[in-house]
């Protein structure tokens, strides 16, 4: 009865929607088994806090009120009169640093194993697009509360952006919607966080995912040869139970340091008040924000600040163009060059990162 | 030549604007003196009378336009000399009590000094003909005057102390007066002095503040609350609506001072209150006596009210050090010391009636902080009771989902 039923259901969706094709589709869809096979878990597990992150966020939008005078008081309430308000609050926070941190890992993985090499190209390109996204996310969220840290850490950040030649200064404009950090920025902020910045990753994440769908798993380079003999693991349902394995762990995660650590608040920011000593960003920029502060005031004859945002500016550009850059795997051979520049990249990320926790401020 | 242009030239520099305006012979003449001849033009350059334009003639008199020293500093072109000490207050009193010379420098500054001076203990000295007591000169210098506003100046807030001591605490200047010279060395370590010359608050009460300062004089015995009360205006009526009021009129005790001191004032602390160690009231209560029975009551009403407060403070901190958020209690709590601090004050009332509505008060805030401090602790239990029972579901869900993977990999032939 109930597979006669289901059947039932299917066959009118099918005429409606062909679920039969996507159907035989996942059935027919595997992955590659070999010893670096660890590393296809962590686009679904980003995947996964990314659904977090939109469903707290929906919830947390029922209450946050985006003005410079209602919205520190709006997640005081949330956190100390809402039911639950605070489990959400701190889920939210706790799932977008759990996800940028999951990021670099599978960005940095898909880098190492060479995974953007032909014909993979626009799902790498898509892929930094969708990083830059959930940067962008962290940078406007970080603003939301209102808070004095985060307050002059959003100055400091968008300052950057009027070392930026010709450009600089009507882009810091249009950033904080005036000369200044004020209400209108937060406002503004608060645009690019619920509206502008989903729709776009919305539509990069479908791209991404289609293109995942279509081309499979990719093998590393070191291991084609051996491809057809690999062994294959069905993606539906061996995969796919693996893969809610592993989000149900990261809820569990999530609960405890939500339960455990709260997220905190701070003090409410006030825009005349000097700033406060130990203004740091978000753990993600820190090795960007540490650079900047090592940097001379003046390389050559440029401002110093000026060339370090140009020559991140010009990383994020050879990050997405790196499928065109590494000729040789381009080629299927290998690229022990572009192996050592992601060692690298790793290294500079993790000291700069921790030399700017571990320095004291001024 | 190279030599004589570069000369003119330092001379130029050295002598400012003024000389290179009109001429003035005591200037250059002095500058090219040795020793003290050479000093009053030395201070010049910071003097603040030089800043507004005025030379030496202008309190010395002469004619500083004529080359000749016997023309300039000649008595019938208004020579007048160096002042003798017994001169110095008129001399200054000249342009200092004079509203219409004032006016045309600084129309703000007061014209009563001099007035004040001869009211002043230093004044009245003065006037019999004691030359070793301050003048104007004796704290605010001679050639080289600093506005009071400079940190140099030797009557900037924080140096003023150190300014008085400078014959205050000279035991041999002061043995012929009869008054003691440790007052310097006991505000240095009072609440006061410790404020004003460690931590810089120039709001501190330095010796002016108490003594007045060109009419310095000690506070007599009936205005030594009114002088306490010029910074604490609560503790001061309360004190003066108190029962203590009268028999310290009728005892010429000094109100104030007969419980805190003067040059040695400490922070208060509650042990000043009550029967124990370090008591003012056992000083003229004695054991039994219904004035120590209501200083034993009134310290164990602010004792009550500090252990309340004590524990609402450790019972947000505790909820705060595990992460619940508690800023509305925090800020219930820092009124709940402000009670506290009224109640304090409120002592000085000397009243067990008086201070037990305010202590009264101050114990229903510290209720209401308590429960908010309990209901965050309460918080935390349920959050922990529920992370712990999500975790079990979620660690079920996740075994089964292990078997059924499992399975699955079985069928598969996966293992």
């Amino acid at each position: 009865m109930e597979a006669k039923t289901r059947s039932k259901v299917l066959d009118w969706l099918d005429e409606r929607l062909q679920v039969q094709v996507a159907l035989s589709f996942l059935a027919k869809k595997v992955v590659p088994l070999h010893r670096h096979s660890i590393w296809y878990y962590f686009g679904g597990m980003a995947l996964f806090l990314f659904s977090v992150q939109v469903v707290t966020g929906i919830l947390l939008l029922l209450y946050y009120r985006p003005t410079a005078e209602a919205a520190f008081e709006s997640v005081q309430f949330i956190v100390t009169e809402v039911r639950f308000g605070w489990l959400i609050r701190s889920i939210h926070s706790w799932s977008a640093n759990l996800m940028v941190a999951v990021l670099f890992v599978h960005m940095l993985s898909v880098f190492l194993l060479k995974a953007y090499r032909k014909p993979r190209e626009m799902t790498w390109v898509t892929g930094v697009l969708l990083f830059f996204c959930v940067l962008g996310f962290g940078f406007s969220g970080y603003l939301l509360p209102w808070n004095t840290l985060a307050f002059f850490a959003t100055k400091v950040g968008t300052e950057l952006v009027n070392t930026v030649p010709v450009v600089g200064q009507p882009l810091l404009i249009f950033l904080r919607g005036g000369e200044d950090v004020t209400g209108a920025t937060l406002t503004r902020f608060f645009g690019f966080h619920v509206a502008v910045l989903p729709m776009l990753t919305t539509l990069v994440l479908a791209l991404h995912l289609l293109m995942v769908q279509f081309q499979g798993m990719s093998v590393p380079p070191s291991m084609q040869d051996q491809e057809d003999r690999m062994k294959k693991m069905p993606f539906f349902p061996n995969f796919l139970l693996r893969d809610a394995l592993g989000w149900l762990v990261a809820l569990g995660l999530l609960a405890a340091l939500a339960a455990v650590f709260p997220w905190e608040l701070g003090v409410k920011a006030d825009p005349f008040a000097p700033a406060p000593a130990g203004i740091k960003p978000e753990w993600y920029f820190m090795f960007m924000f540490q650079t900047l502060k090592l940097a001379p005031s003046h390389i050559l004859f440029l401002e110093g600040e000026m060339v370090v945002f140009l020559f991140f500016g010009l990383c994020g550009l050879g990050l997405i163009l790196v499928p065109f850059l590494d000729a040789r795997s381009r080629r299927g051979e290998r690229s022990p060059l572009f192996t050592a520049v992601g060692i690298l990249m790793i290294l500079y990320i993790v000291t700069l990162t921790i030399v700017g926790y571990l320095v004291k401020v001024g | 030549m190279k030599q004589l242009i570069l000369c003119i030239l330092t001379a130029l520099c050295l002598a400012g604007p003024a000389l290179a305006e009109k001429k003035d012979t005591c200037v250059s003449c002095h500058r090219g003196l040795d020793g003290e001849m050479a000093a009053p033009v030395q201070g010049m350059p910071q003097d603040v009378h030089a800043q507004y334009g005025l030379s030496c003639a202008d309190c010395h008199g002469g004619d500083p336009t004529q080359e000749d020293m016997e023309a300039s500093m000649d008595p019938r072109r208004g020579y007048r000399g160096a002042p003798t000490a017994e001169q110095i207050p008129t001399f200054c009193g000249t342009c200092h009590a004079d509203a219409a010379t004032i006016r045309k420098f600084k129309p703000g500054l007061r014209v009563d000094q001099l007035e004040l001076y001869w009211t002043s203990v230093h004044g009245k000295q003065h006037q019999k003909g004691d030359r070793k007591v301050a003048q104007c000169v004796s704290c605010h210098g001679v050639h080289g005057i600093l506005p009071g506003s400079d940190p140099r100046s030797p009557v900037y807030p924080t140096n003023v102390p150190k300014t008085c001591a400078r014959c205050h605490s000279d035991a041999g200047l002061m043995a012929g007066y009869r008054i003691p010279t440790d007052q310097f060395d006991q505000y240095k370590t009072s609440v006061h002095g410790r404020i004003l010359l460690e931590k810089g608050v120039r709001g501190a009460p330095a010796c002016n503040d108490c003594h007045g300062n060109h009419g310095a004089a000690p506070p007599g015995v009936s205005s030594v609350s009114n002088v306490c009360g010029q910074c604490h205006p609560v503790n001061s009526e309360l004190l003066k609506q108190s029962p203590h009021q009268k028999p310290f009129e009728e005892m010429g005790v000094a109100a104030c001072e007969s419980c805190h001191g003067n040059h040695g004032v400490q922070r208060p602390t509650d042990d000043m209150l009550g029967a124990g160690e370090g008591s003012a009231c056992t000083s003229c209560h004695e054991r039994g006596s219904k004035g120590h029975q209501a200083a034993e009551a009134m310290r164990a009403a602010i004792d009550g009210l500090k252990a309340r407060r004590d524990a609402a403070e450790a019972l947000i901190l505790r909820a705060e050090q595990a992460g619940m958020e508690v800023s509305q209690a925090k800020f219930d709590l820092n009124e709940v010391g402000n009670a506290l601090t009224k109640a304090r004050a409120s002592v000085h009332a000397f009243s067990l009636a008086r201070l037990g509505e305010t202590v009264k008060e101050g114990e229903a805030l510290a209720e209401g902080t308590t429960r908010k401090g309990e209901q965050a602790i309460a918080e935390l239990q349920f959050r922990r009771k529920g992370l712990g029972v999500s975790l079990v579901i979620i660690l079920g869900v996740a075994v089964a989902l292990f078997f059924k993977i499992r399975e699955v990999d079985r069928r598969r032939g996966l293992r």
